[in-house]
């Protein structure tokens, strides 16, 4: 699937977009697989509580489930308007 | 109902006028300009990241969803990205409706949720460097008012 990392946290994992391949069911269990590979990950991803996460382009929560999942975002709180 | 995003500047008044040319048996029309605002002096710029695909749609959603909510004739969303310089206009809002109340309020529910729920994000560079603008409790909390 396509992960895309947005503001802040492309900027900490030093790319907008990679494909990763994964059996992750959850978006936690991404994460977790993401923080293992190195410490660039570990740091964006060190406090979920200040990241949002899209799946196919929609807002969700850190549980809910990948399967069939094409694109799943991170970010900080938006700030728009 | 119509959504823009864009990176080039518009005009605000400009697109006022064309929103309200032709509405017919609408009475009211509210719009929200939203500024460039230099908040400690010194800013040189701000730089608005966004997620090309998912805001259009999230957009799109949220003025539905001020459609169902009140008795609207017409909306409009239109929301920058890019480069962007203090006293600039990043977005604008406006909202038709028979009498004032639906369009005053759908106009509020698009600004309280294009703050918190459209995935823009603001970067500040100013003489001291950049920051990413960070979400306040308080834009999270309005949305609770709906």
């Amino acid at each position: 699937m396509d992960v895309l990392y947005f503001a802040w946290v492309r900027e900490r994992i030093g790319l907008p977009k990679e494909q990763v391949v994964t059996s992750a069911a959850t978006v936690l269990d991404l994460v977790e697989e993401l923080k293992a590979r190195e410490e660039r990950y570990a740091a964006a991803f060190a406090d979920i509580s200040a990241l949002r996460v899209a799946v196919d382009q929609e807002l969700t929560d850190f549980d809910a489930p990948l399967a069939g999942a094409r694109e799943v975002a991170f970010f900080p709180p938006m700030t728009g308007g | 109902m119509r959504v823009v995003v864009q990176e080039a500047a518009f005009d605000a008044g400009a697109e006022l006028n064309a929103f309200s040319a032709g509405l017919g048996n609408m009475g009211a029309v509210v719009s929200f300009t939203g500024l460039v605002r230099d908040v400690a002096g010194g800013l040189a710029g701000m730089e608005i990241e966004h997620y090309p695909g998912m805001t259009e749609k999230a957009i799109a959603a949220i003025c539905e969803e001020a459609m169902t909510r009140w008795s609207l004739g017409d909306a409009l969303v239109i929301h920058r990205y890019g480069a962007l310089a203090a006293g600039d206009t990043i977005m604008m809002v406006a909202t038709a409706s028979r009498h004032r109340v639906d369009a005053f309020q759908a106009a509020e529910f698009l600004m309280d949720y294009l703050k918190s729920r459209a995935p823009f994000w603001k970067k500040e560079t100013t003489g001291q460097g950049d920051g990413w603008v960070a979400a306040r409790d308080e834009d999270e909390d309005a949305l609770t008012r709906w």
